[in-house]
C-alpha cells in the first residue's frame, strides 16, 4: 500500500516545528495547572518555578480556551491510525519531531518570560510505546534534574508502555493522563482500531494504585518521593460516535469512581483537516460539550448522582441544548419545589436553578442573621429571574409560576444573534 | 473612666496615609481611634497625595487611648479581606474599613450578613484586588535584555516587564514573583512603582514609564507562533476570551495583536474544511439505486477526478454473502460491472468450486473508481491509498447497511481496510471470523489478482489456501442459514 506522502517538506526550524506540533496538540482539552503540591524556588540559587495551588491562565485564545501550559507533541509521527486524530498514520499532515532538549529549552524560554505555568507534553507513537515513553520521561527528567524546574508538568502516558517507565513519569510529573478517547468500547474499536479499551483502563487502574501508594508513603515518611501530586485525568471525544449524553455521563461517573480521576475532559469533535471519511464532517454543537461540563459540575460539586443527571436527559438520552441540565432536572421534578431559602437544607438549595455553590454559602450564613426576603436573595445571587419560580421567602411564594406549563419557555435563554466580531 | 474624655468634643481627625497600600498604618490608627471611641463620621482618611488641605482644622496626630481601653476586636476573615481591600484604588476604602471595624465591635458577626451594603462593598473591593493580583501574575511579560558588563565581568541577563495594574498591588504581588523567578534577575516596572530582584534581595523603585522597558524580545516571535497554532479555528468563543482577558491588558501582551486576524480567518478556515469533504453523512442516499447514481459524481478523493466511471456493487438486494474486492480494474471500469476481468474469472472459478452461487452473492469493491496511471495506451492499475479507502468506506457502509449480509468476505488488504478501518495482515487474520459492529461476520482472504501474479509452487500453495478459505466461508454460510 502506498505510504501517504507529506504535503510539503519536513520542517526544520524550531519555529516551524513549534507551529506543527502545537497545532497537532490543540485537540487535547486539558490545560489545568492547579491542584498540585505547593512548591517554589525561594532560597534556591538554581531553582526556577513555583506552583502555589491555584493555576494561572497566562493568555486566552479566541476559541475561549485558556493557555496555561506549553501544550505540544514531542512528535506527530504516529504508527497508530485513529480516525478522529489529525496525526493518524494515514493522515496527510506535515510531520515534525522535537528532540527532548529542544522541548526543554522552549519550556524554559517561555517560563522565564512568564508566558506559561509549565509543560503539557504528549506524543504520537514512534518506533514503539516504550521508546516514545522514554523520550517523554527524558524531557521531564531533564527539566526537573538538570534545570531545577519547579513549574507544572503534565505528561500524557502511553497505555501499553512499560510500567517502570510510566512510574518514572509519575515521579517527575504533576499530572499524568491517558485518554479513554471514546465513551463506548464499540466506538473505540471502530474509530481507534489500534487502541484497546481494556489496555487503557488497565493503565489507569495501575496509575491509581501507584498514586494511592505514594500518598500513603508521604503520610508515613516525610521524604517519600512525590508521585503525580495533581492526580490523573482523561479525555473523551464528543460527537464522533453515536454515544448519547446519558452514555457519556455514565461513563464519566464510572471513571471518577473507578479510577479516582481528578477530571474527565470533554472535547467536542472538531472537523479536522484531512479528516477520515468514517467521521461526521460537521461538528456537534459546542453547546453539547458545555452541557456535559455542566452535568460534570452537578456531579462533582452539587451532589447529584449520575443517575439523577441522566434523568435530565430526553428520550433520546441527550441533554437539552436550550436549557442547562440543572434547570432541566428541576422542571422534570417540580414537586421538589419551591424551596424555602430560610429553612431548607443545603442539599436542596443547591438544586435550585440559578443558585451556585457560592450563593448557597452566602444564603446559609446570612439567614442566621436575618429572615431573608426576596430582595435579600437578589443581593446574594446573580439573577433573581431564574431563581424566583423555585424559592419561597417570607414575602414571596411562586404559587402560580411553578405550575405553569410554559415555564420552560419563560426561563430558557432567549435566542441571540451570535456576535462573531464582538472582539 | 470614659474613653470619650480623651477626645475633645467635636474634634475632627485626619489620618494621612504614608502609602496607598499601608495596611499596618491603617490598622494602628484605626485601633487607636476605636479605643478612643471616635465614630466613623469624625475621621477623614486621606491617601498619599490626596487633598488633606480641606481638613486644615483636623487633628492629624493619633489620639492616645486610655490605659484601660478595651481590646479592639477584629475577626481573622475581616483582617484578610481588609488586607486585600486596602490595595484597591477606591479612595473611600479606608473609611469603609473603619466603618466595618466600628460596627464589628458591637456585632462581631456583622461580616456574615452578606446582604449588608458595607459587607458587600468590602467583598467587592477584595474581589477586584484579588483579580488584579491574579491577572498581574498571568499577564506580566518579561523581556530579556543583556545588561552592560560590569568592569571586566560578563554581561548579565536581565528580564524586564512593563505592567499597568489597576490597583495598588505591586507590593502585595512581590512575593509571588520572587518565589517563582528566584534564579533570574528581573524588574517589573509600573506607573505606580517598580520592583527589582537581583536573585538575592528585592528593591523597590520609583514609578516608571513604558519607555523605560525594553521594546521587544526575539522569543516573542515563537510565543506568537505558539499562540496562533494552539488556537482551534473550529471553535470561536470571543466572548469567553474577552471576559477573562479584557482589552485593557492587550496593549502590553505580545500575542494579542494576532487576535483580529485569527478571528477573521477562523470562519473561512472551517467552511473550507467542511467543503473539502463535500457530502454530509446525513445526506447519504438510502437505496442501492441512489447510491449507484451518487457515486458517479463523487469527488471526495482524487480517483474520482480520473477518466473513469464508478462501478457499483452487483447482486441481490438482500444477500447473505457480500464479497468485497479492492477496486474496479480496466475491464470492470469499461463494463461498469465488478469482477468481470481476469481476477473476476479466477474468483468465479473458486466460488463455483466451493459451491457458492455468485448469483446469490452481492459483489462489490472497497473503492468505487478505478485508480490507474496512463502508460501509452495502457491504463496501469495503482493501489488506492489508505486515505482513499477510508473515504470510500462511507459508500461501502451504505451498501452494507442496505444489503445487510450475514457474512462479508474481504478479498485482500484493501478490502479488509475498507471494512475494519485499519490495515491488517492477511496471513494473520485469514481462516477465522471477526465480528463487525453490526453483528455480521467478516472473513478475510487474499485477492484473486494476487494468485494471478504468482507462478509455480507458490501459486499452487496460495490457490490451496484461497480454496480452503472459500470452503470455510461456504460451510459457515450453511451454518448461518439454518
Amino acid at each position: 500500500m502506498d505510504r501517504p506522502k507529506t504535503s510539503s517538506g519536513t520542517p526544520h526550524s524550531i519555529m516551524e516545528k513549534l507551529a506543527v506540533l502545537a497545532d497537532a496538540a490543540k485537540y487535547d482539552a486539558s490545560c489545568a495547572s492547579s491542584g498540585t503540591a505547593k512548591r517554589n524556588s525561594a532560597g534556591s540559587a538554581k531553582g526556577i518555578g513555583s506552583t502555589e495551588g491555584m493555576g494561572i491562565c497566562h493568555a486566552y485564545a479566541p476559541d475561549g480556551r485558556c493557555i496555561s501550559l506549553l501544550k505540544i507533541l514531542l512528535t506527530n509521527h504516529c504508527i497508530f491510525d485513529c480516525h478522529y486524530c489529525i496525526n493518524r498514520k494515514s493522515s496527510n499532515v506535515r510531520r515534525a519531531r522535537f528532540t527532548p532538549a529542544e522541548v526543554v529549552d522552549l519550556t524554559l524560554s517561555f517560563y522565564r518570560r512568564n508566558y506559561i505555568e509549565g509543560l503539557f507534553l504528549s506524543s504520537g507513537i514512534i518506533k514503539s510505546s516504550d521508546y516514545t515513553m522514554e523520550q517523554l520521561v527524558e524531557v521531564a527528567r531533564s527539566l526537573r534534574e538538570d534545570h531545577h524546574f519547579r513549574g507544572y508538568i503534565h505528561l500524557k502516558t502511553i497505555p501499553d508502555a512499560d510500567p517502570q517507565l510510566v512510574h518514572q513519569a509519575g515521579l517527575h510529573a504533576d499530572r499524568v493522563s491517558i485518554n479513554v478517547e471514546l465513551p463506548t468500547d464499540a466506538g473505540l474499536a471502530r474509530l481507534a482500531p489500534d487502541k484497546d479499551a481494556r489496555g487503557i483502563e488497565g493503565a489507569m487502574g495501575g496509575m491509581k494504585m501507584a498514586i494511592k501508594q505514594a500518598r500513603d508513603e508521604t503520610k508515613r515518611f516525610k521524604h517519600a518521593p512525590r508521585f503525580a501530586p495533581a492526580g490523573q485525568s482523561t479525555q473523551m471525544i464528543i460527537g464522533a460516535d453515536a454515544a448519547s449524553d446519558a452514555d457519556i455521563v455514565g461513563k464519566a461517573s464510572r471513571l471518577y469512581d473507578g479510577f479516582g480521576l481528578r477530571r474527565v475532559y470533554y472535547s467536542a469533535f472538531s472537523p479536522i483537516p484531512d479528516a477520515s471519511a468514517v467521521l461526521p464532517l460537521k461538528r456537534p454543537p459546542l453547546m453539547r460539550e458545555h452541557r456535559l461540563y455542566q452535568s460534570d459540575w452537578l456531579m462533582r460539586f452539587y451532589g447529584y448522582t449520575s443517575g439523577e443527571v441522566m434523568q435530565a436527559t430526553g428520550d433520546d438520552g441527550m441533554l437539552p441544548l436550550d436549557i442547562d441540565p440543572k434547570l432541566g432536572w428541576a422542571l422534570k421534578f417540580r414537586e421538589q419545589f419551591p424551596v424555602d431559602v430560610n429553612r431548607s437544607s443545603r442539599e436542596m438549595l443547591l438544586r435550585v436553578p440559578g443558585l451556585g455553590v457560592k450563593a448557597v454559602n452566602r444564603i446559609i450564613t446570612s439567614r442566621r442573621h436575618r429572615t431573608l426576603r426576596l430582595e435579600d436573595v437578589g443581593k446574594l445571587t446573580v439573577s433573581l429571574t431564574k431563581v424566583r419560580p423555585f424559592i419561597v421567602t417570607v414575602d414571596w411564594r411562586p404559587t402560580l409560576l411553578i405550575d405553569r406549563g410554559d415555564l420552560r419557555r419563560l426561563l430558557a435563554p432567549k435566542k441571540e444573534q451570535l456576535e462573531l466580531f464582538a472582539a | 473612666m470614659n474613653a470619650l474624655q480623651h477626645v475633645r468634643l467635636g474634634t475632627y481627625y485626619v489620618a494621612q496615609l504614608p502609602e496607598q497600600d499601608d495596611f499596618e498604618f491603617w490598622r494602628d490608627r484605626a485601633r487607636a481611634l476605636v479605643q478612643c471611641d471616635v465614630p466613623p463620621d469624625r475621621i477623614a482618611w486621606v491617601p498619599p497625595g490626596g487633598n488633606g488641605d480641606l481638613f486644615t482644622h483636623g487633628e492629624r496626630r493619633a489620639p492616645v487611648p486610655p490605659a484601660d481601653a478595651a481590646m479592639v476586636r477584629a475577626s481573622k476573615p475581616f483582617i484578610q479581606l481588609a488586607r486585600s481591600a486596602i490595595c484597591h484604588s477606591d479612595p473611600d476604602r479606608f473609611a469603609l474599613l473603619y466603618r466595618l471595624l466600628w460596627r464589628h465591635q458591637a456585632n462581631p458577626k456583622v461580616l456574615e450578613d452578606r446582604a449588608d451594603g458595607d459587607v458587600r462593598r468590602l467583598d467587592e473591593l477584595a474581589r477586584h484586588v484579588r483579580r488584579d493580583i491574579h491577572k498581574m501574575r498571568a499577564f506580566v511579560r518579561f523581556r530579556l535584555v543583556e545588561d552592560e558588563a560590569a568592569q571586566g565581568g560578563e554581561s548579565e541577563e536581565h528580564y524586564v516587564a512593563w505592567f499597568e495594574p489597576e490597583h495598588h498591588i505591586l507590593r502585595a504581588n512581590a512575593g509571588f514573583f520572587t518565589r517563582r523567578f528566584a534564579n533570574m534577575r528581573w524588574s517589573i516596572l509600573t506607573p505606580k512603582g517598580s520592583l527589582h530582584w537581583d536573585t538575592q534581595a528585592l528593591a523597590e523603585g520609583p514609578p516608571a514609564e513604558r519607555a523605560d522597558a525594553p521594546a521587544g524580545d526575539p522569543v516573542e516571535a515563537l510565543w506568537r507562533k505558539y499562540y496562533a497554532s494552539t488556537f482551534n479555528p473550529a471553535r470561536l468563543k470571543v466572548g469567553a476570551m474577552l471576559k477573562e482577558m479584557p482589552r485593557k491588558y492587550w496593549k502590553n501582551m505580545p500575542e494579542t495583536s494576532l487576535i483580529p486576524e485569527l478571528v477573521a480567518g477562523a470562519q473561512a478556515r472551517e467552511a473550507a474544511m467542511v467543503d473539502a469533504g463535500s457530502i454530509e453523512p446525513s445526506e447519504r442516499p438510502d437505496t442501492l439505486d441512489a447510491i449507484a447514481s451518487a457515486i458517479h459524481s463523487c469527488r471526495r478523493c482524487p480517483i474520482g477526478e480520473l477518466e473513469n466511471q464508478a462501478v457499483m456493487g452487483e447482486g441481490p438486494r438482500r444477500a447473505a454473502l457480500m464479497v468485497v474486492g479492492e477496486q474496479p480494474g480496466d475491464q470492470e471500469d469499461l463494463a461498469g460491472k465488478p469482477f468481470v476481468g481476469p481476477a473476476g474469472q479466477v474468483l468465479d472459478r473458486f466460488l463455483q468450486q466451493a459451491g457458492i452461487d455468485r448469483e446469490q452473492t452481492y459483489v462489490t469493491n472497497a473503492v468505487k473508481h478505478f485508480k490507474f496511471t496512463q502508460r501509452g495506451k495502457r491504463r496501469l492499475h495503482q493501489s488506492p491509498t489508505a486515505k482513499e479507502i477510508d473515504i470510500c468506506r462511507w459508500w461501502l457502509e451504505g451498501e452494507r447497511a442496505l444489503v445487510q449480509p450475514r457474512l462479508v468476505l474481504a478479498l485482500g488488504a484493501s478490502a479488509a481496510r475498507g471494512l475494519l478501518g485499519k490495515t491488517v495482515s492477511i496471513s494473520r487474520v485469514r481462516g477465522a471470523a471477526q465480528m463487525l459492529e453490526d453483528g455480521s461476520e467478516l472473513w478475510v482472504t487474499a485477492h484473486p489478482s494476487y494468485l494471478l501474479r504468482l507462478e509455480g509452487p507458490a501459486r499452487e500453495e496460495q490457490e490451496r489456501l484461497f480454496a480452503a478459505d472459500l470452503a470455510a466461508v461456504a460451510e459457515r454460510l450453511a451454518e448461518l442459514a439454518q
